[in-house]
């Protein structure tokens, strides 16, 4: 039985969302909440005496399970034959590499320091499938973004006029699929891409006649009306591509107003106008971040490694497709959404992939820990566990110019990275990583040590650099129980839990319209399409207004 | 009589879940909209019922469950195999189970579709689910399957009678196409029909790709005039949407994956001009599920070995039949499933000389020969549980009534409990 009172003695602790920063303190821990004080009697004593005690990662953007993340799987069985975990003290065996298997994934973020880790692009039709995952992902706390930015009821309410039946319908939607975010995904775009073209705009006409623009509208008075806490989680158009900046700075412009996440803005940070003239813009989309402390974003940082690239934007990933050659898949997913899978290996002596690398860091560096956050966009820029290299970059001008001198001889003319100075600190590190996704996440009781909080706490063993300190947990705590111990991780058996929200919105506020349309067009009846209770063995509600 | 609406059939990789039964004193007495097969399952549901059974006599369910600990603990590579017909919940365990004792692990795909995952692995696969055939295929077509006798409510459900989004007049809205060795009944309600020599599936594939690229071709190709296949291609090139449902005629005949790789290809080549997708006709209710659960556990979807405390793939030498055929186990589980009634002879005479265990609901050949008997409760009917569609939809199967026997899940649960168990003492 895992003790259920502990107190983590004698570490140094930061906890940003506190201003805590480096001071020595006992850190109490009951019931698996941290409380204010406790009694040595009754509880278990670590003594962590000269380790960094900080609160557990937090991963905001990762895609780890559902449909899209399997196959692939089946895409790439030479992907998991490189790289197989054996069976040892009671953990599963598995592979890992850019899509590696369920267990395998909650192992090796455990042994980061992560505590909860959001799996950003579900289609609600198969919504069981991406929790059923989840649940074999063991230990972390995990939630889903339901796809809704190219929906066909929300555009045929769209188009009649009706936007308080859309508003409903989103809401109840969020609610149906178990969510804990909306996802917009290249709106109009996926939806398009079923009729074979290939749409990228904000401000064009959908082929229902629709502009984006409305949807994304609709979504961010769905998530202020409700008080969703994570505002539209959004991947805009043109990603990319040459040019893609301008498509962050629209998106920016329109959106300015609202609460926001861009999703991987590293891909929207793109000039030039051909693969040619590809070159970074970073400081254009950052000049016009920097007035907007109301968006927040995630690097999608690029790894020089053969990776997978999936998403919903399947006329991206048939384009890409068509650039990288080779296999392709897309599944076309009812009335919702669908998805692309192309493999593909970033390459450090090709021009457009360094000028990527550097592109991501320049946001990350520039804008800063509290409003970018670190993500590889799982796996599509790379796997998650080769953060600790990111780490090494953003904590060290000196690793960054060794890499320079390393990539595309002419990459050093198209990027601005060469000339930024700025190294963040363990403290900083430790904020983007934990403190600063859990704000933008709006989860109250993560990413920081206060009374209250889950107790979901990483112990690092200070080491040469930042990064080789945060690259593996001494200990991790979750929810009160030791997961890692010495570096090992000793207690997988627990099953984590789903957060969602709950909007209140039931069935009985959809029209007879809705119904209708559920009835003639989806291949599962209505109260098949639900998620039952029974995917939510261990959870965490958000009942939001 | 208490009518049940919306129950799931768990027969075929249909899922249909729109299904009514009507229940009274226990029993099945009435079922609605299900097709013939459907129908049968539900009402005799109660007939041919396996007994807890060790060498033929019967006995406890806990002494059946203990007798397959023993065997299971002591044998040195065990085979389990089956899980297409039951929940992803049971395939969970078995997964556990095999990844705990070391065991191979295999899913009845990999004497059906299997080769249609040999050939994703090499091409990727353009899919879509059965909503988006309704919604907007105007042109289907079935290579080398034949629905109207094995997915008996596929035509009326999915692929060419529901009027749907955008393909508003039903089946007036839509070509359907069928490939076949022969004319079936699936064949007789198709626009056209083209006949292929038994065994040249792969050479005509390969034609309308060449053809796609500008190729020219005159004669016949695989028992087929060109220039029918030339309209062939017209037709597809001239769909707004179009679906190839894929079956066993291409899977199981000369050729398997190269069969699959070629349709696959020709679809992939297809978008660069409109819109194609590939369906595989999936036969059991949850095999695609099976394939799902070994996917995210494993990272592989079928023939997956364990002795070296990880998962290795290797279809063809950890593959069910392949393993006995070479007399490499030295017993077997079977969840859910009937090799004996299914395997090739050889490999069949090999498994009759092994200890069987077998996980079934109902008696079969194979729970027949088997030295330990486990019944279970009937997915979909005396348990619920999550199956996923032959698209990937996952849909969850009710409980309509009780069953005196535990599930597959809780059995395998128990097992995989007393494993552990000794393990600790040891």
């Amino acid at each position: 039985m895992p003790n259920d009172s502990l107190i983590i003695k004698g570490g140094i602790v930061y906890d940003p969302l506190n201003g805590v920063k480096g001071s020595i303190k006992d850190i109490y821990v009951k019931d698996g909440k941290i409380v204010e004080d406790l009694s040595e009697e009754a509880a278990e004593v670590i003594d962590v005496t000269g380790m960094i005690v900080a609160p557990a990662n937090v991963d905001i953007h990762s895609h780890i399970a559902g449909p899209k993340v399997n196959s692939a799987r089946l895409m790439r069985p030479e992907d998991h034959l490189r790289d197989p975990l054996r069976r040892k003290n009671g953990l599963r065996s598995g592979c890992g590499f850019s899509v590696p298997t369920t267990f395998v994934t909650a192992y090796r973020y455990l042994l980061l320091g992560y505590g909860t880790v959001m799996d950003p692009a579900v289609p609600p039709l198969k919504a069981r499938h991406a929790l059923e995952e989840l649940e074999d992902t063991p230990v972390l706390d995990k939630g889903i973004y339901i796809l809704m930015g190219n929906n066909n009821i929300l555009y045929y309410l769209l188009k009649k006029g009706d936007k308080k039946s859309a508003k409903l319908f989103a809401a109840w939607l969020l609610k149906s699929a178990g969510g804990y975010a909306i996802k917009v995904v290249n709106p109009g775009g996926t939806e398009s891409f079923k009729w074979g073209k290939i749409f990228n705009s904000l401000s064009d006409d959908t082929i229902w006649g629709i502009k984006p623009k409305v949807v994304v509208d609709i979504l961010n008075e769905v998530a202020c009306e409700f008080k969703l806490p994570h505002p539209v989680h959004l991947h805009t158009y043109n990603i990319g591509i040459p040019g893609s900046y301008k498509a962050a700075l629209d998106t920016i412009n329109a959106f300015k107003d609202n609460r926001l996440h861009l999703a991987h803005l590293q891909y929207f940070c793109y000039g030039g106008d051909s693969w040619a003239t590809f070159r970074s813009e970073s400081v254009k989309v950052v000049e016009a971040l920097s007035n907007y402390e109301n968006i927040t974003a995630d690097m999608g940082q690029v790894i020089f490694v053969d990776t997978t690239t999936m998403t919903a934007d399947t006329p991206w990933e048939f384009t890409l497709h068509k650039l990288a050659g080779g296999r392709w898949s897309n599944s076309d997913v009812e009335l919702e959404t669908g998805s692309g899978i192309v493999p593909y290996r970033y390459r450090m002596d090709n021009l457009v992939n360094s000028v990527q690398w550097a592109v991501g860091l320049e946001i990350a560096l520039l804008l800063g820990p509290w409003r970018v956050f670190l993500t590889t966009d799982h796996p599509n820029g790379g796997p998650f566990y080769f953060y600790p290299e990111v780490i090494k970059w953003l904590t060290s001008a000196d690793a960054r110019k060794e890499m320079i001198e390393k990539i595309h001889p002419k990459a050093k003319k198209r990027i601005y990275l060469h000339n930024i100075d700025r190294e963040f600190s363990l403290y900083e590190m430790i904020t983007m990583l934990s403190a600063a996704p859990a704000k933008a996440l709006g989860l109250k009781e993560k990413g920081h040590l206060g009374a209250g909080a889950d107790a979901d706490i990483a112990i690092y063993k200070p080491k040469g650099s930042v990064a080789e300190t945060l690259s593996r947990v001494e200990y991790l705590i979750k929810d009160g129980r030791v997961v890692v111990r010495h570096g090992e991780i000793v207690d997988a058996s627990y099953i984590g839990r789903i957060i969602r929200v709950d909007t209140g919105v039931d069935d009985s506020a959809l029209s007879n319209e809705v119904r209708e349309l559920f009835d003639k067009f989806y291949s599962v009846t209505f109260s098949n399409y639900k998620v039952e209770d029974v995917y939510f063995k261990r959870e965490v509600v958000k009942r939001v207004v | 009589m208490l009518k049940v609406e919306n129950v799931v059939c768990p027969f075929c990789g249909c899922l249909c879940d729109d299904v009514i039964v009507y229940v009274e004193d226990g029993a099945i007495k009435g079922v609605e909209k299900a097709c013939s097969i459907g129908r049968s399952l539900f009402l005799k549901h109660r007939e041919d019922l396996s007994l807890p059974s060790i060498d033929g006599r019967e006995t406890s369910i806990d002494e059946a469950i203990n007798e397959a600990v023993n065997i299971l603990r002591d044998k040195k590579h065990v085979l389990i195999y089956g899980l297409s017909s039951t929940s992803i919940e049971a395939q969970r365990k078995a997964l556990e189970l095999a990844d705990l004792i070391g065991a191979s692990i295999d899913q009845t795909t990999s004497i059906c579709h299997g080769p249609t995952s040999l050939a994703i692995h090499q091409t990727g696969i353009p899919t879509c689910t059965l909503g988006e055939v309704k919604n907007r295929a105007d042109v289907v077509v079935f290579w080398g399957s034949n629905p109207l006798e094995a997915h008996q409510r596929h035509y009326e459900r999915y692929s060419l009678i529901p009027k749907g989004m955008f393909v508003t007049e039903g089946r007036r809205g839509r070509k359907l196409v069928v490939v076949d060795v022969r004319p079936t009944p699936s064949s007789r309600a198709a626009d056209i029909f083209i006949q292929v020599r038994p065994g040249e599936d792969y050479e005509v594939l390969n034609a309308l790709r060449y053809m796609l690229k500008g190729g020219k071709l005159d004669g016949e190709v695989g028992g087929v005039k060109v220039e029918t296949l030339k309209s062939l291609l017209d037709i597809m090139l001239s769909a707004k949407y179009g679906v190839i449902f894929i079956g066993m005629g291409l899977t199981m005949t000369r050729g398997k994956y190269h069969n699959v790789e070629a349709a696959l290809s020709l679809a992939i080549e297809l978008n660069s001009h409109t819109r194609w997708s590939v369906v595989a006709m999936r036969g059991h209710y949850n095999v695609s599920g099976a394939g799902m659960v070994l996917l995210w556990q494993t990272g592989f979807p079928m023939a997956v070995n364990f002795s070296l405390g990880y998962p290795r793939y290797s279809p063809g030498e950890y593959s069910a039949v392949d393993l006995l055929r070479r007399k490499e186990v030295d017993a077997v589980l079977v969840i859910a499933s009937d090799p004996v009634a299914n395997f090739p002879r050889e490999a069949v005479r090999n498994l009759l000389s092994l200890p069987i265990i077998a996980i079934d609901p109902k008696r079969s050949l194979t729970t027949m020969v088997a030295k330990v008997v486990i019944p279970t409760a009937k997915v979909g009917i005396e348990t619920e549980g999550t199956a996923y569609r032959m698209d990937g939809v996952p849909i969850r199967v009710k409980k309509i009534l009780n069953s005196i026997y535990p599930s597959d899940e809780e059995v395998l649960d128990r097992i995989i409990a007393k494993i552990k168990g000794e393990e600790r003492n040891a």
